[in-house]
Parts: structure tokens; sequence; C-alpha cells
């Protein structure tokens, strides 16, 4: 990859939880580096508490690495760049207390842009999403899938060229999650928007990304790279050919036995220091 | 009284006549005590005497140099506990260290009955508004503070990530995040606050001092004007039920829907 395709540039980048020796002391990263090229989802994923989620708050400069560097657009990231990159997190990242027009005029409000141009952006955000007749519903008058989409309407107005999505989709059903899947996967290939999504699920990962990094157990390091080489925007039936099982397979093959390591880690830090273990790691 | 406003109408008529019907029985009790019992006067005196010195009360205007005394106290008392409260717990709220060493310590004071200082206090300040206003102020400020604290530092987590993503800076943050996810919790703590600063504002009036309504009361009960004192009684509840009335209204507005 050239310098110019490389929207994001991870270099060995390392973190750790706390001090080495105490009970606490998590190391979630080591040594990992990445390129995200201009334009491509990249999935990670890995086993839980492997430090992917560690990693995306790292590359949007919410959580400084304790070693190693990253760079977006070319720039070094030493704290939030919220005219670089947008995040969708998990769940309940709607503001309860605002509407949905006023969560998402509200993150262009903190960067100062102008009250009318604020007020075009958001209805089209929530036009591209298909929330546009749901403005003024609060957070907790929506279902999950609909607040997800009002979360990304979120991120899709603040016009950023990236996209972090930690799990958007991991809090919903399969049907919900599949079809914003796809819908994401339409939006994507109209905006060639540069988006590294988090997922827990190998079909997710398939079927959304144009290459999934795949993380080791804790301390979490990239195993290896596989792309997926399929054109967006994807339709469901790419979903039941025979690419998508082959890939899906080898994924898990990939993660088989990441996971029962790290499963049996979490139960031993478990019986050694009770719950305390798992304060620092639990959303890593 | 409490009406769900999520019932339906015919729900929430039935709620306050059931409520009203309540109030109607406790009256009737009262009047057949007097009227057909025969309980005495001097425990107990007739209602209609009583509805006679309050119009008598309300008339003459008597009661107003005891009730700006009291509101007086009450007013600087929830003030001082408010500011006070506030931006401790605001500051506590700032690191999960200060919350976990005074959190449990705030939690304890609370829970002892501090109106035992007050003869410490009115050692200190005289039997004047001074003792009132430091016990009332001390007394609620742990309400107050504790839930401040609670407030503040149980914002979500990933509310304040994604603000800060998004270029927050920290008067926007405070102002848009903060201030908002703390709001309900902190007005449930400031109307309790109140409600203890005024238990313990008229309380005190009872046990020591020169003016007041509390204090009006007990001389009255002490010359044996009971129907007056009675009165006095009446008054003082329907001011505070329409206080509570005003706060709810208050800390619903600051609930989120």
């Amino acid at each position: 990859m050239s310098p110019a395709e490389v929207a994001i540039r991870v270099r060995d980048v390392s973190h750790q939880f706390g001090e080495a020796g105490q009970a606490r002391h998590v190391q979630a990263l080591l040594n990992t580096s990445l390129d995200v090229a201009r334009g491509e989802l990249h999935c990670l994923i890995g086993p839980s508490g492997c430090g992917k989620s560690t990693l995306l708050n790292i590359i949007g400069g919410l959580t400084p690495p304790t070693t190693g560097s990253v760079t977006v657009a070319g720039k070094p990231v030493g704290g939030p760049m919220p005219r670089d990159l947008a995040f969708v997190f998990q769940e309940n990242a709607l503001f309860p207390w605002n509407t949905v027009f006023e969560n998402i005029v509200l993150g262009m409000k903190f960067q100062g842009v102008p009250k009318t141009e604020r007020h075009e952006r958001a209805r089209r955000a929530l036009e591209a999403v298909g929330l546009d007749a749901f403005a003024g519903h609060f957070p907790a008058q929506l279902s999950g899938g609909m607040r997800q989409r009002a979360a990304l309407a979120r991120a899709l107005s603040l016009e950023t060229d990236i996209l972090l999505m930690d799990e958007p989709f991991g809090a919903l059903d399969e049907q919900t999650r599949t079809v914003l899947g796809e819908d994401l996967s339409v939006l994507l290939s109209r905006s060639r928007k540069t988006i590294v999504f988090v997922t827990h699920s190998l079909g997710e990962a398939v079927f959304l990304a144009d290459r999934v990094a795949v993380f080791s157990a804790r301390p979490g390091c990239i195993k290896e790279i596989i792309s997926v080489d399929e054109p967006h925007p994807r339709k469901p039936s790419f979903m039941t050919a025979p690419k998508f099982h082959m890939l899906r397979d080898r994924l898990y093959g990939l993660l088989h036995d990441e996971i029962r390591k790290s499963m049996s880690e979490t139960a031993q830090s478990r019986r050694r220091y009770g719950e305390a273990a798992d304060a620092g790691g639990s959303k890593s | 009284m409490n009406g769900d406003a999520r019932d339906p109408l015919p729900i929430r008529l039935a709620t306050y006549a059931i409520q009203v019907a309540a109030l109607l029985c406790m009256l009737l009790l009262w009047f057949l005590a007097t009227n057909v019992w025969h309980v005495s006067s001097i425990l107990l005196p007739r209602p209609l005497d009583v509805w006679y010195q309050l119009i008598d009360v309300v008339r003459s205007g008597e009661f107003i140099r005891d009730l700006r005394v009291t509101f007086g106290e009450l007013a600087a008392a929830f003030a001082l506990a408010t500011i006070l409260g506030v931006s401790a717990g605001y500051f506590v709220s700032r690191s999960s260290y200060l919350i976990k060493v005074f959190e449990p310590l705030f939690a304890a004071i609370y829970a002892i009955p501090i109106i035992l200082f007050l003869p410490l206090y009115v050692m200190i300040w005289g039997l004047g508004p001074a003792s009132k206003i430091a016990l009332g102020a001390t007394i609620s400020f742990f309400p107050i503070v504790l839930s401040t604290i609670v407030g503040f530092g149980n914002v979500d987590r990933t509310l304040a990530a994604a603000a800060r993503s998004m270029g927050a800076n920290n008067t926007q943050m405070f102002r848009h995040v903060l201030l908002p996810a703390a709001l309900p919790v902190m007005l449930a703590g400031l109307r309790m606050g109140f409600t203890v600063a005024l238990l313990s504002v008229i309380g005190s009036e009872t046990i020591a001092s020169l003016a007041g309504l509390g204090h009006r009361i007990v001389n009255l009960a002490e010359s044996m004007e009971m129907a007056r004192m009675f009165a006095y009684i009446v008054f003082v509840v329907a001011i505070v039920a329409f206080l509570n009335w005003a706060l709810s209204a208050f800390e619903a507005y600051g609930r989120w829907r």
C-alpha cells in the first residue's frame, strides 16, 4: 500500500491496564501493527478481552497507547480528532435527555458548525438511515435497531472520512443485525468511507468486511488478516454463497483455539483475584 | 397528592377521589371525637373552633412575622446546604478515589440524628435564627452532597466517550453531558434536602427559639390556646403541602422523558 492510500496506520501499539505486578494488571495489546486502506471496511475480530475495542479507542484518540504510535490521515493521534473520525458505540451512546434530532445536532454544535448547516446535515443523515420520521423521538421511545440507526446518523452527520464502529450491532437480535449490515454495505458503497468495525460475529465480519484482522487471545495481537474480495453493496444472497461459508469457516478455524485459550485464562484469573481482575479488561 | 400522569384519566380521577375521601374521613373522625365522643377540648379542639381561629390568624396578619422568621431561616439553611453540598459533591465525584473515601463517610453521618447537636449549636450561635440556619444547613447538606456524588459519579462512560470523540470541550461536556445526566438524581436529593431543612428548622424552633412558627405553636400550647395552636398547625401544613407540590413539579421537569 502506498502512503497515500493508507487512512490509518498503527505501529507497534501495546496497551496495558494497571502496572505490572498489580492484581488488576492486564496486558490488553502487544506490539500490534495494522494499516487500514482508504475506503475499505476493516473488521477486527477476536475473543472477548483481546483488546480489539481498546485498539479502536486508541485509533480514535480516546485512550493513549502505553507504547507505539497511530497516524490518521497522515497526522499523529494525540487525542480525539472529531474532524477526521467519528465513533459508533455498541449501545446507549445517544443522550437519553435529547431527541434523536438534538442528539445529531449536538455533535456538530461541539465543532462549531453553524446552525442552519447543522439542521440541514442532520436532516440528510436521518434520511440516509431512514429515520426522518423519528427526529422528534427520544431514544427510549425507539427500538434497539432504530437507536443504532440514529447513532449511525449522528456519526454520518459529522462528515468524517473515517468511521470507527465498536460492535455497533452487538446488542441487537440477529434479524435486525443482518438488515442493518445490508444497509451499511449499501451506504458504504455510496460514500466510500473508511470504516474500522469491531465485531464478535463471524458472519457479520465476512458479510461486511473488505479485510478481517483476526486477534489472538490476551495479550492481543493480530494473528492473521483475511481478504474478502467482494464488491459492495453486498446482497443477502452473498450469505448463501460457497465463498461466504468458506471464509466463515476459515475465520472460525483461526478463532477457535484463541477463544478456548481466552476462556480458560479468564476462568483462572477469576479464581485468583475474584471479580477484581475483570475490572480493567471487561470492555476491551 | 400525586396522581401518576401516565394513568388514564378515569384512574387518575379515582386516585384523587380516594385521596380526598381519606382526608375527609380523618376530618369526620375529628368531628366525631370532639362533638359526639366528647374528647376534652384541651386535648383536641373542635374543628369549627380551629377554622374560626385559622380565619382570624390569616385575617389579622399575625402570622406574618413568624412566617418571615421561619422562611428566612429555611431559605438561608437550604441555600447554604445547596451551595456547599453541590460544590463538595461535584468535587468528590471527579475522582473515584475521593468517592470511595467520602461517600460512605457522608452516608454514615447522614444516618445519625444531627438534631442532637442543637444544644451545642444554641450555645455557639444563640437562641436566634443563626442556630436554626446552622442546624438546617447541616442536616440538609448530607442528602444534597450524597445525591450530587451519585449523580455526577455515575455518568455513563459511553456518553462521556461519545461526547469527547465528537470534540466536546470541558464546558460543553459539563453543560450537555454531565449536568443533564446528574440532574434527575440531584433534584431528588435537593428535594429531600429541602424537606429535612424544613423539618429541622421548625423542629428546632419548638425546642429553643425566640420567634418563628414552631415557637408560636409551642407558646400557644403552653398558654392552653389549643384551637389557635391547631389553626397554626393547619396553616403550616397547608404551606408545606404547597411547597412540596411546587418542588415535585420542578423535579418532574428535570427528569428525562
